[in-house]
């Protein structure tokens, strides 16, 4: 397979399906550029009014950790049970808190 | 820190007890040869069959009969290709470019859903095709929603929302036909004929038979049995028939009280072999127009390369 019929880049598609909610991941689409993958992503992933606002992401850009890294990666956070609410024991009368 | 010490064996017993649990394998997890190789073949072959779906029913698009059967018929064959997108993503998550499954595709190499292969010869095959193709791709994907493999899991998902679309449609335009006049009614039952025998097959092989299913059930690529989801499909079905006063093409279709199922005749395997190794009605006419629609298509992509490239000149000379 030569250059020229080389793949285009893929993209990560992320879709807000309402104000006030967070932007999603929902899949990814090979485009020429961003623009392109915008309305690629408009064509595939709202076809049903799914979404208000979509983030188009080149694949390429994302830097992600892995779960088998997860040990070095998180282990600080489980020795520090003191950050969770129910490492503190309230009395009864006030224990809704 | 990664364990560099861990072998294979204990690699592997880990990504069975992930298996078992019922937790999901996602992209970068280790996993064995034979799972991402089982897995390309089974999403590649799923996504070949959506997108090689579009031309049944997109040859009815511009002979529908009204308005409003034109527009849902092209909005459901959209979603057609919509689905294949989603699972050639899926299937590249796990390092299978999209050139590749293309052209295992146009070589013969990969295959795709036998019942495209059949020609959609009066409007009715239309509604039929989606009371009963999408009836069985339904009753086969809502099983695969729980397939291991996250990606793959999670465009069953998506499609699955789509589906209901897809058969309802079908079945309300048979609705039509069939409570219409004789002429139409006749032309359902036509359609009934020759895609009932067809639909059944699309669950594939017997279970003793399939040369994937034992391995792919112990890792959780499939969920349900082929003779188990047929039987599924066989029993949702047959009311739906009845309420529309057509005969299913069966003379051993009963309902077996014991089993709480309907028993049901065998399948044609001949011609089920005949046409999945190619030699159907349509085999080599949907791998054309598919070919050519890719290569017709290619002066677009050169097009929008070029504009690329020319952009990034610009910004570099600035
Ligand atoms: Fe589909
Ligand atoms: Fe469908």
């Amino acid at each position: 397979m030569n250059e020229q019929q080389q793949l285009l880049p893929l993209f990560e598609v992320f879709v807000r399906s309402k104000r006030g909610l967070d932007h999603k991941h929902v899949g990814s689409l090979h485009a020429e550029n961003p623009e392109q993958a915008l309305e690629y992503a408009r064509d595939c992933y709202t076809r049903r009014s799914e979404g208000v606002s979509i983030w188009v992401v080149k694949s390429s850009d994302i830097t992600a950790s892995q779960e088998e890294d997860a040990r070095s990666f998180y282990d600080p956070m489980d020795d520090k049970p003191y950050r969770h609410a129910m490492h503190y024991q309230l009395p009864e009368p006030v224990n809704n808190m | 820190m990664t364990e560099f010490s861990v072998n294979d064996a204990e690699l592997e017993k880990r990504f069975q007890d992930r298996v078992d649990d019922e937790q999901k394998i996602e992209p970068k997890d280790w996993m064995p040869e034979g799972y991402r190789k089982n897995l390309i073949r089974q999403i590649s072959q799923h996504a070949h069959s959506e997108v090689i779906g579009m031309q049944p029913e997109g040859n009815w698009i511009s002979r529908a009969p009204t308005l409003r059967r034109k527009m849902i018929l092209l909005a459901k064959v959209q979603d057609e290709g919509g689905h294949g997108l989603y699972l050639y993503s899926a299937a590249e998550t796990l390092g299978a470019s999209r050139e590749e499954m293309v052209e295992a595709l146009h070589e013969g190499r990969a295959k795709y859903a036998s019942i495209f292969n059949y020609p959609s010869l009066t409007w009715a095959d239309i509604g039929t095709i989606g009371w009963l193709v999408d009836g069985a791709a339904i009753v086969n994907q809502i099983s695969l929603q729980r397939t291991s493999y996250g990606p793959y899991s999670r465009a069953m998902i998506r499609i699955c929302k789509e589906e209901s679309f897809h058969q309802r449609q079908g079945y309300e335009s048979l609705i039509a036909l069939a409570h219409g006049s004789a002429e139409q009614k006749a032309m359902a039952q036509d359609a009934l004929n020759r895609w009932w025998w067809p639909s059944l097959m699309m669950f594939g092989p017997h279970d003793a038979e399939s040369a994937h299913s034992g391995q792919s059930m112990k890792w959780k690529i499939k969920r349900k049995s082929n003779d188990t989801l047929r039987q599924d499909f066989v029993d949702q079905t047959v009311p739906q028939a009845d309420f529309l006063g057509l005969e299913i093409p069966d003379p051993d279709l009963k309902w077996n009280e014991e089993r709480g199922h309907y028993d049901f005749g065998e399948i044609d395997w001949e011609e089920f072999q005949r046409v999945i190794s190619g030699d159907g009605m349509c085999n080599r006419d949907r791998v054309a127009t598919h070919k050519k629609a890719h290569d017709d298509g290619a002066w677009v992509r050169d097009a929008l390369r070029a504009y690329e490239a020319k952009k990034a000149n610009k910004s570099e000379a600035a």
